[in-house]
């Protein structure tokens, strides 16, 4: 299929740009890491380049364009192998994810990132998904034959090319080294290829740079990351009524009940700010900024927007604020800045009726609430049986940083917010 | 007599180790300076490689000559001049160094003639003919002494009857009868030299087989091929005495038993092996280790004397001046700061013998290979398969791969016959790169070529050769 070549993001701020130049011509055959052209922001001229190999087929936007918003086609490539009668009925916006070709968005993977506010110990490999390992064939086989992950192991060959050695010492360490500091956990390499059943019995779905990213990092925060879990159940009657009466008083916003759970769970940090943390492979980060990473499912995987500050946000702030995030997820426009970051998160699947479930936990992060479904449940109240619309909650902490009667705690701060409301408008 | 005294970097001779050395590091903007005591290019260039191959070339054209007949060429009364010989092989040798003093002055390294020698930290003193010349200062000391020839007790020597690669190299007669004690590389090569202009060859070699650092079936290839050409090889034997008369010498050979025997040569070239020059270098009183006759350097070619390197022939095996021109490289750019500076992989450097027929290889011998534990694959192809080897009148010889049979590893690569000394570099840098199996059968070898031998020889040990 062609590719459609986007306005990149050079920096989290920009929205627009110049196309200066075009530095490829169309007909051109492209490798990876060709100079395709060179945009001018407000701060400075910079490269956009190729990541996928094949021929310029069509530039859609002239060099010396003004004022090119972000994410906008500028170019479609073809792939090796590929005539220009597939461009044909080719939608150049349609296909589009925003991450698709931009340099800047690239190196964000989707529920990606450190927190801002964290010194991330940089990755000495090569590890940024979707760009090119440059590794001997030795050492991919060597790796292949272990059933390691190259983009988990650091290179000292030639201009950090994984060589054999590397692998060897992956190897000889107990597999994939994890990123910073953190204990490597005992040897449990995932299978490099998983036997396929007969012949026939499927079809194989090419992986996005986006289920790469979602495959490494959540199967590193299971294998890596000493994952308990905590549940409670939070009656919601209160909440609904203050909801119901909120929403009636203004058309200018819509709280939901996951607003609420974001802003509680933001209350719930602040009042126990040890858990607003992270293991820093030998230390603690402990963050000064509440900020909750709300995962929302879109095509294709899922991402992580970020509400910066929740703690001191209101419910209408906050709820204005997640609907245009998960807008703009849903469109694939997220910047880098809004989905990277973020110290706590929340994963609500209440909306399909699952009544409690755990969440993986989003890494570097330390825990993440897993929500489940507010519904009619049968209650014991002053030793008798009556109903309450109960919803249950499962925290999935680290115990690296957060220990069980910690992680208590903080359900219990969560838990009073979300019974008592008016709390959390103090 | 000379302008300056203090330097960045001082090489302590001009092999190839030392002027590389000293090169790389004047590029890299480093004032240098090398010591040399005798001629700018070292053994190498003056008393070691490249005399010997002017010499060789010499044998095979007279071996082509010889064999003219077949290539459809009447040849009559054809006849070998030693002296022209010896002389074109001394004139390529000062050539070369010539050249190597045009490309030290180019680079603006100053060129110190004498000896050098350590005289406390960051000083090394210079004398010309046992007298003191100088003093110079350098942040860096490198040296790149070399090695020379083993001597054997009892079997000193003296440049008239028994000889050195040195005399072997200036030879004033045709021995007609010589023997050849050592068969390494420069033994092998002496013994293939004279054999071909016509001397009765007998090589002793205490081993159990000659050039005895190759596979073992190379070897015995080797080995065949020498006696077919005529020589006599005494394997697992040593010379036990040589007793010198007014014009021969007679040898007295023992072999494995204990059996002895004798027998009466014009000359006798004496080459069991090499020590490092590690004598009056100044190295007593210093940190520098020196482990028999060599000096023990760390994988940048450190010693354990803070600011002094040693690399080439003096830091031991594998006596190699590419071994040595590498060392000198990555030494000095390690000490220039260098990025993306790697210690050099032993493994994945080729070896040359230019005997008839050559001999190369790079890594492991099967023997070792298996010894190291590895499950081994092995593949092998024949010069007869390859048409350009019979079109050349070159049917002898084999290329023989060994990998890894779990990674696909090239482990090492063994080649005998004609121009092999051009192809290792091939799996030389396969081996670099650290390419598999796979990707030498992808590779494309043009036909007709020597190589495409290379590529079958891969398939071979795979089971896929379709040559043969």
């Amino acid at each position: 299929m062609p590719i459609t070549i986007t306005m990149p993001a050079l920096s989290p701020t920009m929205t627009e740009g110049t196309l200066a130049n075009w530095q490829a011509k169309e007909g051109d055959s492209i490798s990876s890491g060709d100079v395709l052209a060179e945009i001018e922001t407000d701060k400075a001229t910079m490269e956009v380049e190729a990541i996928d190999e094949g021929t310029l087929a069509k530039i859609l936007i002239e060099g010396g364009t003004e004022n090119v918003a972000v994410n906008t086609p500028i170019a479609v490539m073809l792939e090796d192998g590929e005539d220009a009668s597939a461009l044909d009925g080719f939608d150049v916006g349609g296909g589009a994810a925003p991450a698709a070709s931009a340099p800047a968005a690239e190196e964000a993977a989707p529920i990606a990132s450190a927190p801002t506010a964290a010194p991330t110990p940089a990755p000495a490999a090569p590890t940024v998904s979707g760009t090119r390992i440059f590794s001997s064939p030795l050492a991919r086989r060597i790796a292949a034959n272990a059933g390691l992950d190259l983009a988990s192991i650091p290179g000292t060959g030639p201009r950090g090319r994984i060589v054999k050695a590397d692998v060897e010492k992956a190897i000889a360490s107990g597999g994939a080294s994890a990123p910073a500091a953190v204990a490597t956990p005992a040897a449990a390499p995932t299978p490099a290829a998983v036997t396929p059943p007969a012949a026939g019995d499927y079809m194989e779905i090419p992986l996005t740079s986006m289920r790469k990213t979602i495959a490494r990092r959540l199967s590193e925060a299971k294998q890596t990351i000493p994952h308990f879990y905590l549940t409670v159940e939070c009656e919601l009657d209160n909440l609904l009524a203050m909801r119901k009466e909120l929403n009636g008083r203004s058309d200018s916003y819509k709280i939901s009940v996951n607003d609420f759970i974001i802003r509680a769970s933001a209350l719930a940090l602040k009042q126990l700010p040890e858990a607003n943390a992270s293991w820093g492979g030998d230390k603690i980060l402990q963050y000064k900024d509440i900020d909750i990473s709300v995962a929302v499912a879109i095509e294709g995987g899922l991402i992580t927007p970020v509400v910066r500050n929740a703690d001191q946000k209101g419910l209408a702030g906050i709820s204005n604020e997640m609907k245009e995030l998960a807008g703009k997820a849903k469109d694939g426009k997220l910047m880098p800045e809004e989905y990277q970051g973020g110290c706590f998160s929340i994963s609500n699947l209440g909306m399909f009726g699952i009544k409690e479930f755990s969440a993986v936990i989003n890494p570097p992060q330390a825990a993440i609430l897993a929500v489940g479904a507010g519904e009619p449940r049968p209650v014991v109240k002053d030793g008798a049986l009556g109903m309450a619309t109960v919803m249950s909650v499962t925290l999935s902490c680290d115990h690296r940083v957060i220990d069980g009667a910690m992680g208590a705690i903080l359900l219990k701060h969560f838990k009073g917010y979300i019974q008592e409301p008016l709390t959390m408008m103090l | 007599m000379m302008s300056d005294t203090n330097f960045d970097i001082v090489v302590v001779g001009s092999g190839p180790g030392g002027y590389v050395a000293a090169i790389r590091a004047a590029q890299l903007g480093m004032k240098a300076a090398v010591i040399e005591r005798e001629h700018i290019g070292g053994i190498c260039l003056n008393w070691g490689c490249i005399p010997t191959k002017a010499l060789l070339r010499t044998a095979d054209i007279f071996s082509l000559i010889n064999h003219a007949d077949q290539f459809g060429i009447t040849v009559q009364g054809a006849s070998v001049d030693l002296q022209k010989v010896v002389a074109r092989s001394r004139q390529v040798a000062g050539q070369l160094s010539g050249g190597v003093q045009h490309l030290l002055k180019k680079n603006k390294v100053t060129v110190i003639d004498g000896h050098g020698k350590l005289a406390g930290s960051g000083k090394i003193e210079i004398s010309k003919d046992g007298k003191v010349t100088s003093t110079v200062n350098a942040k860096h000391i490198i040296l790149a002494t070399g090695a020379r020839a083993r001597i054997l007790p009892g079997m000193e020597p003296d440049g008239k009857l028994i000889w050195t690669y040195k005399e072997a190299l200036v030879p004033d007669t045709m021995p007609k009868k010589l023997l050849v004690v050592g068969s390494g590389a420069i033994g092998i090569e002496f013994a293939s030299f004279f054999n071909a202009l016509g001397s009765d060859v007998t090589v002793v070699e205490v081993m159990d087989r000659v050039l005895p650092v190759e596979d073992a079936e190379i070897s015995g290839m080797a080995e065949k091929s020498f006696k077919k050409l005529g020589m006599t090889i005494h394997k697992g034997t040593n010379v036990t005495d040589l007793k010198k008369s007014a014009n021969n010498v007679t040898a007295t050979f023992t072999d494995k038993k204990g059996k002895t025997s004798t027998d009466t040569f014009d000359r006798v070239i004496l080459a069991v092996g090499i020590v490092g020059n590690v004598e009056n270098i100044g190295l007593e009183g210093t940190k520098i280790k020196v482990d028999r006759t060599h000096v023990e350097v760390d994988e940048y070619s450190r010693t354990g004397e803070p600011g002094v390197y040693a690399i080439g022939d003096l830091t031991g095996p594998p006596w190699l001046a590419h071994k040595a021109s590498h060392e000198g490289v990555i030494c000095v750019e390690k000490i220039a700061g260098e990025k993306d500076v790697h210690p050099l992989n032993t493994a994945n450097i080729p070896g040359c013998t230019y005997c008839h027929p050559q001999v190369a290889s790079v890594g492991m011998t099967e023997e070792a290979a298996k010894k190291a534990g590895y499950d081994i694959k092995v593949g092998r192809f024949p010069f007869l398969g390859n048409g350009k080897a019979i079109a050349l009148g070159e049917p002898e010889g084999l290329i023989k791969t060994i990998f890894d049979a779990k990674t696909g590893e090239m482990l090492g690569a063994h080649m005998i016959g004609a121009e092999v000394t051009e192809l290792i570099q091939g799996y030389g840098i396969a081996k670099t790169l650290e390419t598999t199996e796979i990707d030498l059968m992808h590779a494309v070898f043009p036909h007709p070529t020597l190589s495409e031998m290379m590529h079958e020889s891969v398939l071979d040990a795979y089971g896929k050769a379709i040559h043969f």
